[in-house]
């Protein structure tokens, strides 16, 4: 049994306050219990929040717990609840979750968490639920006159054993709610849990199969109007003019003109990314008039000189240059290829890489990149937004909506306390949506059309609209003794317009002489964080790499990895190294041993990778076989350690996800950009993975310990991209270095 | 641009035969069914993805066959029966429906009415279907969260539950 206080620092906090009809709730701050890292920061307001959840006991023993995050696929409405049930001691069948509503007299803030929701929320979801049964074991000790020591809880039940007295929580709810918040409480040992490490449906579950209005653009409010926008074709060019005409002549249009997203003095916070922020904009009664509408205004575009902006980030100033111009994919690559030619910025030097290099016996050098990617969430972007005198309504799918209320506050000239943002269920976040700009572009339109608006993107709009996964690009360089010991290792990377170099991860720490350097290219192309920012492609390079050199050592991938490992972990070259070995090798061992590895498989040709990031670790080994002359991934197995799992089979479902879009990524997906254009705008153009391209098995293992949980939205995700080239490797003959795999033309060697 | 062709919208009136039920609604004949559901019959349901027919969330079932409503427009459906996944069962208990729960297949959940729609229109006429078929029939439906194993495994539950 494990004593917390509750209230260890001053982010945490419960109130417990009577139902007016009988019963209790008690309000406490979930993601509160850790102090965040600097990347960790990107998914958190700079200040916290007092209350953003809260547990309800009804006089009926039914308990709703409040889910203030946004729900984007990663299951926090159904894994959080779960968490407070647990310590609450409560049957899942008598738990309802809701979504919480936004600015009500009880929620302060909200936000989504991220990848972090699991791992912040964990602490504070056993209190809230600990805290709540040791004041329903209170009420009842005082009720029977007994000592509280002696009271029980299950499934919801109070008991007093001597006394044979009983009473369900429901009922001692209202008399509970009157005893003062206990200073401290005992949470459960792991081994007594019984909700948490059981898996449990997705609450939303019925209401996703029969099709109920659950996502922003399902938004219907009376009076209320749909926009679309259009900005330009182009990175590069501006809007110049437009003549709308024709358009404003339309059935059911209403206006058509042009907005500005910013005003010219407003500093930018890094979740104001957009590209294009002169937009024009048509306004009518339906989408499918105003998309015919849109069609018909005679835009007139320009170029766009070289601009600098400022964006703060929490208090931090960042300047972003946009350089002017056309840019062109082929040009992207020769200008990549140049710069990784050269030294770069060096970040992280172990010993002597220079002299180790001229002393080995073999030296491989290898280079890897990849495109920039569109998010693709399968839900356009959109927000609906009711502008008035009074004050700001906006509604729809959004992850950062405490610095959205600020940009929309300051666009409209309105106080704070006037912007309300309500969130709902999102088809899909991946990152994009962040970065918020369609908040404020709608609530200029409901502004200046004084009614309620809904806009709504186009597939188009959204997919040529930037925020893109960067382009990046990776140069490796290995060098090997006589011995086939790893003497030295080199990385350098760099991107457009971000390095992906994470020098203090793996393999750092584990070689002697080690050097990490990276440079940058400036764009006019907007770029953001998109699922596993940067590890979404450094994972799969530096996998495919350290294959090759395991190759070239005569050595086994697995075993080759897990001597580093042994070193990490035993003598660690350096400081700062960001893994902890034990738990990479643990994983790497787990999936060894559940694909059966070492062992020839006639016509199946396999690949290995592993990664640490977002706190959880991950291996994979991939089958392929040749079928018909075409490689098909036949099973991936898929060994992971994010501490306690709360939900296993949703744990399941997001590994498997990551492990089907990961591939989908590194296989078929890129924008390119010819003259500013990106070439890609639908689906048509853009290529996601599709059903019979999927792994035909994935079988998911976790490793079995005690640790607090991490996150699994994105850590599955990174590295089976070098598991696939690594096995396409074994399959073809053939190395992959540059994404998509399927347009390669390139072969290094 | 001409002026007066822009202005030759001329708004019909239909009469559609939407989950059993009889439906009037004056729209311009080209408007996709997509949007008619949407806007014009509050049937949010069916969803818009891509308005090309390359995702399939906007996948209705029209005299009992799978179609992406994004590019049907309203004008050629005529008195034939329109199923969207509000009408696919009343309380959600079609067999590819509770396959679906049985198995948790939604991940984020926007594209899965398509994928649901697609895959009861395949299973009527395809009761026993091999991987293979599953994988055919299912290839013009998109999930950016990666959940095809989930959903292949959905329908051979469904297959067998509706063949028992």
């Amino acid at each position: 049994m494990t004593i917390v206080k509750t209230t260890y620092n001053r982010r945490s906090f419960l109130k417990s306050t009577a139902l007016a009809g009988g019963g209790m709730v008690l309000g406490f701050s979930w993601l509160a219990s850790c102090k965040p890292t600097p990347e960790q920061v990107l998914n958190m307001p700079k200040e916290w929040f007092t209350i953003n959840g809260y547990l309800k006991i009804g006089e009926n023993g039914m308990v709703t717990i409040m889910s203030p995050n946004p729900e984007i696929g990663q299951n926090v409405k159904t894994s959080m609840p779960m968490i407070v049930a647990e310590e609450l001691d409560i049957d899942w069948n008598s738990v309802l979750v809701e979504q919480a509503p936004l600015n009500t007299a009880i929620f302060t803030r909200q936000l989504a968490g991220g990848s972090q929701s699991i791992r912040q929320g964990w602490q504070s979801l056993r209190m809230a639920g600990a805290t709540a049964r040791q004041m329903l074991k209170e009420a009842a000790a005082q009720a029977w006159q007994v000592p509280v020591a002696e009271i029980t809880t299950d499934k919801g039940v109070l008991t007093h054993k001597n006394s044979g007295k009983s009473a369900g929580y429901g009922e001692m709810a209202s008399a509970a709610a009157k005893i003062p918040v206990p200073e401290e409480v005992a949470l459960k040992d792991i081994k007594d849990f019984t909700i948490i490490g059981t898996s449990r449906k997705n609450v939303d579950g019925l209401n996703i199969v029969t099709g109920k209005p659950l996502y922003g653009l399902d938004y219907q409010k009376e009076g209320m109007l749909i926009a679309m926008i259009a900005h330009p074709p182009a990175f590069g060019l501006k809007l110049k003019s437009i003549d709308a005409t024709s358009a404003k002549a339309m059935p059911g249009i209403k206006d058509v003109f042009t907005i500005k997203t910013f005003n010219e003095d407003y500093e930018k916070s890094a979740f104001d990314n957009s590209a294009f922020t002169d937009l024009v904009v048509v306004v009518g009664n339906t989408t499918w008039e105003v998309m015919n509408a849109k069609t018909a205004v005679q835009i007139e575009w320009e170029q766009a000189p070289d601009t600098t902006t400022n964006m703060s980030l929490f208090g931090r100033s960042m300047t972003l240059n946009f350089p002017a111009g056309m840019e062109n994919t082929d040009s992207h690559n020769a200008k990549m290829s140049e710069l990784a030619a050269k030294p770069g910025k060096v970040v992280r030097k172990d010993g002597n890489p220079e002299a180790a290099f001229k002393k080995a016996v073999k030296v491989i050098e290898r280079s890897y990149s990849c495109p920039f990617l569109a998010h693709n969430t399968m839900e356009p972007m959109n927000f609906f937004a009711n502008v008035t005198e009074d004050g700001a309504e906006l509604v729809g799918p959004v992850q950062t909506p405490e610095f959205m209320e600020r940009s929309v506050a300051e666009r409209l000239g309105m106080p704070l306390e006037k912007v309300d943002i309500q969130m709902t269920r999102m088809g899909g976040g991946f990152g994009r949506r962040l970065y918020g700009h369609f908040l404020t572009e709608a609530a200029v339109i409901s502004q200046k059309m004084k009614a309620p608006v809904k806009l709504v993107y186009s597939r188009e709009d959204d997919m040529t609209m930037g925020v893109y996964r960067p382009s990046y690009h990776a140069y490796y360089r290995a060098a090997l003794d006589a011995d086939n010991n790893l003497i030295a290792f080199h990385v350098r990377t760099g991107g457009i317009p971000e390095s992906p170099l994470a020098a203090n991860r793996f393999p750092a720490g584990a070689v002697e002489n080690y050097l990490a350097e990276d440079w940058t290219i400036d764009s006019n192309i907007t770029v953001g964080a998109f699922r596993a920012p940067r590890s979404n492609f450094i994972a799969g390079a530096e996998q495919s790499f350290l294959d090759e050199v395991a190759d070239a050592a005569g050595k086994d991938p697995i075993e080759f990895r897990l001597e580093l490992l042994n070193r990490a972990q035993e003598n660690p070259v350096g400081e700062n190294n960001d893994y902890e070995a034990s738990r990479y090798a643990g994983v790497l061992e787990l999936v060894k041993e559940k694909s059966g590895w070492g062992k020839d498989i006639s016509n199946v040709h396999r690949g290995v990778s592993a990664y640490f990031c977002h706190n959880s670790y991950v291996a994979q080994v991939l089958d392929m076989v040749i079928k018909n002359g075409k490689p098909v991934v036949q099973k991936v197995y898929c060994a992971i350690d994010c501490g306690i799992v709360v939900n296993p089979d949703a744990a399941i479902n997001l590994a498997e996800g990551g492990v089907v879009d990961g591939i989908g990524h590194a296989m078929y997906s890129a924008i390119t950009f010819r003259d500013g254009v990106p070439e890609q705008n639908n689906f048509d153009r853009y290529r996601l993975i599709r059903h019979s391209e999927a792994p035909k098995a994935i079988d998911v293992h976790f490793v079995q310990n005690n640790i607090d949980p991490t996150g699994l939205g994105e850590p599955p995700f990174p590295p089976i991209m070098g598991a696939l080239a690594n096995a396409l490797y074994k399959a073809t003959g053939q190395r992959h270095y540059h994404q998509p795999f399927i347009s390669e033309r390139q072969v290094v060697g | 641009m001409n002026i007066l062709f822009t202005h030759l919208i001329i708004m019909a009136n239909f009469s559609l035969n939407i989950n059993g039920k009889t439906q009037q609604i004056d729209v311009d004949p080209a408007t996709p069914m997509l949007w008619v559901l949407r806007e014009h019959l509050n049937l949010v349901g069916t969803k818009y993805g891509c308005g090309i027919s390359q995702c399939g969330s906007c996948t209705i079932h029209v005299s009992g066959v799978a179609v992406r409503s994004c590019q049907l427009p309203v004008s050629s459906v005529g008195n034939q029966s329109v199923t969207t996944i509000e009408g696919l069962s009343e309380k959600g208990d079609h067999p590819v429906q509770k396959a679906w729960l049985e198995h948790d297949v939604p991940q984020c959940g926007y594209c899965q009415a398509g994928q649901i729609m697609t895959a009861s229109a395949f299973l009527k006429n395809n009761p026993n279907p091999s991987d293979e078929e599953i994988e055919a029939a299912m290839n013009g439906n998109i999930c950016r969260c990666g959940t095809y194993t989930r959903i292949k495994a959905a329908i051979k539950t469904a297959a067998k539950t509706e063949n028992a």
